[in-house]
């Protein structure tokens, strides 16, 4: 086996620029949690059919266990530890607590970064599979957000209460 | 995943040199499906070329009143274009029937081109697959077949092609252009852009190695009430048993593609101009070699069919 040369990439995460020089194999989720020590964004599948790894690059969510970290140079990469801490909780963050939107949590902050990002893109005129004029504006309807979700595994189905927690969150702070 | 160096280019020019200067190589742009296959071992470059900064990110109006959609243009960005949801909805379904969110803020339209099948016997690198390692055989044929091809089918091969994207193009007449080595562009009509499995399952797509996707066009736009229907054994987020991209005008079918029948869409050119939907199937399906497994698939497609084409006839009236 050959040894791969290592390659220099910069990038931006949680509004900090952190320099790395990774084996180009290196996923961004490898990258996050095993040379940033930024273990929030979680590890299940590994192959980009559980969102457990969802995370926002330049303001999008992605499976970020499907991209190499050296292809992300200069991209804004959001994780669910820029989003609240547990001194001073993002409003999603508070409501999937008090709706009880997990049980084991594994899955939660990957839950937590596509509802926010589900919201936006429904607001900006993004279709689903559920919408039905595709040239009106979409409604943040149960439905479209049920849809947009389904990326996101839940392996002790706390789906109920997430589509609570969400439903809170656009009725307080949207 | 097995070692290989990576290098970012800036140009399809630059492209298509790193590519024909390093045999083997493959394009990388959202990389949802080539880095899950590079994981499980199935594929296995030594170098990977990163075209994701070439700038072919854009939708533009083309002379002909059809629009020029950039190799690079993610998936939910070409869903969402107001063009695309106006005037070719057929492609705006299609693509949010397939996939999740996140992966179609990534996917690309010339990755989406460029998927490979999900047989499960693709897959299973225990197991001959002539598409993985060409002669060794074909573990789906006489194995669990109930969501395999069942039609252009030959004896090396019974896989399907998973796209949902790629049937709607289909049905559009889509041309995808390329450039390849030397410089030299082609325009690839989507009818001749995915091959049948024939002796060579491996052999996917009209694409010469090292050539690179630069922009699939589409002709002006057809009208009609176009819909997309994808049966599939979850409400969402799962690849299709089958599906139906149709365009209808006053109850008569213009356009009709089915998806997840074969190894590439499905175009029924010899029904359209028709309005009975059973005729259509029985046009479709005409030549279908089903196993006992999927022969659930030819009266399911001739529902689908009518479904479709009574759900048009409504939209409309």
């Amino acid at each position: 086996m050959t040894a791969t040369p290592r390659l220099p990439v910069t990038l931006s995460v949680n509004g900090e620029t952190r320099t790395l020089t990774l084996d180009p194999r290196v996923t961004l989720l490898d990258a996050l949690r095993e040379h940033l020590l930024l273990t929030g964004t979680k590890k299940g599948c590994d192959q980009g059919q559980c969102g457990a790894c969802t995370v926002l690059v330049n303001g999008r969510r992605i499976n970020s266990c499907l991209s190499l970290a050296v292809m992300h140079e200069g991209d804004e990469i959001s994780t669910i530890e820029g989003l609240g801490t547990p001194e001073a909780l993002h409003p999603m963050q508070a409501a999937f607590i008090e709706h009880d939107g997990f049980q084991c949590g594994y899955c939660t902050p990957g839950q937590i970064l596509s509802s926010l990002s589900v919201i936006e893109e429904i607001r900006a005129g993004v279709p689903s599979h559920v919408t039905g004029d595709l040239e009106a504006p979409i409604p943040l309807s149960d439905a479209e957000i049920r849809e947009r979700m389904s990326g996101n595994l839940c392996r002790c189905a706390a789906y109920p209460n997430i589509m609570a927690a969400i439903r809170d969150y656009l009725g307080e702070g949207a | 995943m097995k070692p290989f160096s990576y290098e970012r280019v800036a140009s399809p020019g630059e492209a298509v040199e790193a590519a024909a200067a390093r045999p083997g190589a493959r394009f990388i742009a959202g990389g949802t499906n080539l880095l899950d296959l590079m994981k499980l071992g199935i594929e296995a470059p030594q170098h990977l070329i990163d075209v994701n900064r070439l700038g072919l990110d854009t939708i533009e109006p083309t002379a002909e009143g059809g629009l020029r959609i950039g190799a690079l243009v993610r998936n939910a960005d070409l869903a969402a274009d107001r063009r695309v949801r106006r005037d070719y909805a057929v492609l705006a379904r299609a693509l949010v029937s397939g996939a999740s969110g996140q992966l179609r803020n990534k996917a690309t339209t010339a990755g989406n081109l460029m998927q490979r099948t999900r047989c499960p016997y693709f897959y299973n690198t225990d197991m001959p697959c002539n598409k993985r390692r060409p002669g060794s055989g074909c573990a789906a044929i006489g194995g669990l077949t109930h969501n395999l091809a069942v039609l252009g089918v030959s004896d090396a091969c019974i896989a399907t092609h998973p796209s949902d994207m790629c049937v709607a193009l289909r049905a559009l007449d889509a041309t995808v252009e390329t450039v390849g080595a030397g410089g030299r562009a082609r325009s690839i009509p989507i009818a001749a852009f995915h091959r049948l499995p024939g002796d060579r399952p491996d052999i996917e797509t009209a694409l010469e190695p090292g050539e690179l996707i630069t922009a699939v066009t589409l002709p002006a736009p057809l009208g009609g009430v176009q819909l997309y229907r994808k049966v599939r054994e979850r409400a969402s987020y799962a690849f299709a048993n089958l599906t139906v991209a149709l365009v209808a005008e006053e109850g008569q079918i213009v356009r009709l593609a089915f998806g997840g029948l074969a190894a590439k869409p499905w175009r029924v050119e010899v029904a359209e101009g028709g309005d009975d939907a059973d005729l259509a199937a029985d046009l479709a399906l005409a030549g279908a070699t089903p196993t006992e497994d999927n022969a659930y698939k030819l009266p399911l497609a001739r529902r689908t069919l009518k479904a479709t084409l009574a759900q048009a006839t409504e939209v409309r009236s």
